[in-house]
């Protein structure tokens, strides 16, 4: 397929990049959907660092993450987070670009999904020590998922 | 890292029964992380669903991530947008 977008990243990030080892699986968790779509209810998942007045802001390599209720609006998100991989005018200008609540909310009023879960999940991104992610808080924000009785879960990176 | 880390993420979702989708921006990162339904959209880092404020853009890519929920296929699932050839032809 031969995607160019490593070629566009400056050149600081495309030679990490190179170099960072990265996380490597050989086997896929599944769990095939059970439901049509317009019977599940959704939880939408960032990485794009996303807080509220009131919460915390991310530090850096942070694999803490923050809770989003449905009921905000999308305007009140603040952060985003700041990298010099990428260019964050985007997301400031329209929070939607990298949580899309409001393009769900339109779905769930059309009656493409069931509902939307009485909460979300943000993360930061940009973590190279991923070892509590995927041994504390990924787990932790699953569990959360799964006491909600949340069918789908839809992520987006920034 | 911001795909590694959904990759991730959604990896630990899919582990207790909830099915999971995603878009990455960065394909040999998804590749190696492997989660179950990903959806490869050519856009730059901090464009996910491609323009802020278009929200027939950002519903079509939406649209298409989704489907690969009733995609037949067996996971891990890497498919390239249909919005690929459009920003191609720009």
């Amino acid at each position: 397929m031969g995607m160019p977008f490593l070629r566009e990243l400056n050149p600081i990030i495309r030679f990490f990049m190179r170099f960072y080892p990265g996380k490597q699986y050989n086997t896929t968790p599944h769990t095939p959907l059970s439901i049509p779509l317009n019977e599940c209810k959704v939880a939408l998942i960032t990485t794009a660092g996303f807080f509220l007045d009131g919460q915390n802001p991310f530090e850096l390599n942070d694999c803490s993450y923050r809770e989003i209720p449905n009921s905000i609006q999308t305007d009140k998100l603040k952060g985003g987070h700041k990298s010099s991989a990428y260019d964050e005018q985007g997301i400031e200008t329209d929070p939607n670009l990298a949580f899309p609540l409001d393009r769900f909310r339109e779905l769930e009023a059309e009656g493409k999904i069931s509902s939307l879960n009485h909460r979300h999940f943000s993360f930061m991104g940009s973590i190279t020590k991923p070892k509590s992610l995927i041994e504390n808080t990924a787990p932790e924000v699953a569990q959360k998922l799964k006491t909600d009785s949340v069918d789908v879960a839809f992520l987006t990176p920034v | 890292m911001c795909n590694q880390s959904v990759g991730l993420i959604q990896r630990a979702i899919e582990e207790v029964d909830i099915s999971t989708v995603s878009i990455t921006l960065l394909e040999d990162i998804t590749r190696k992380v492997k989660p179950p339904r990903a959806l490869l959209v050519p856009y730059n880092l901090g464009y996910p669903l491609g323009e802020p404020n278009n929200p027939e853009l950002q519903h079509a890519i939406i649209a298409e991530t989704l489907a690969l929920l009733e995609c037949d296929e067996e996971p891990p699932i890497l498919k390239v947008s249909q919005q690929r050839e459009e920003v191609c032809a720009k």
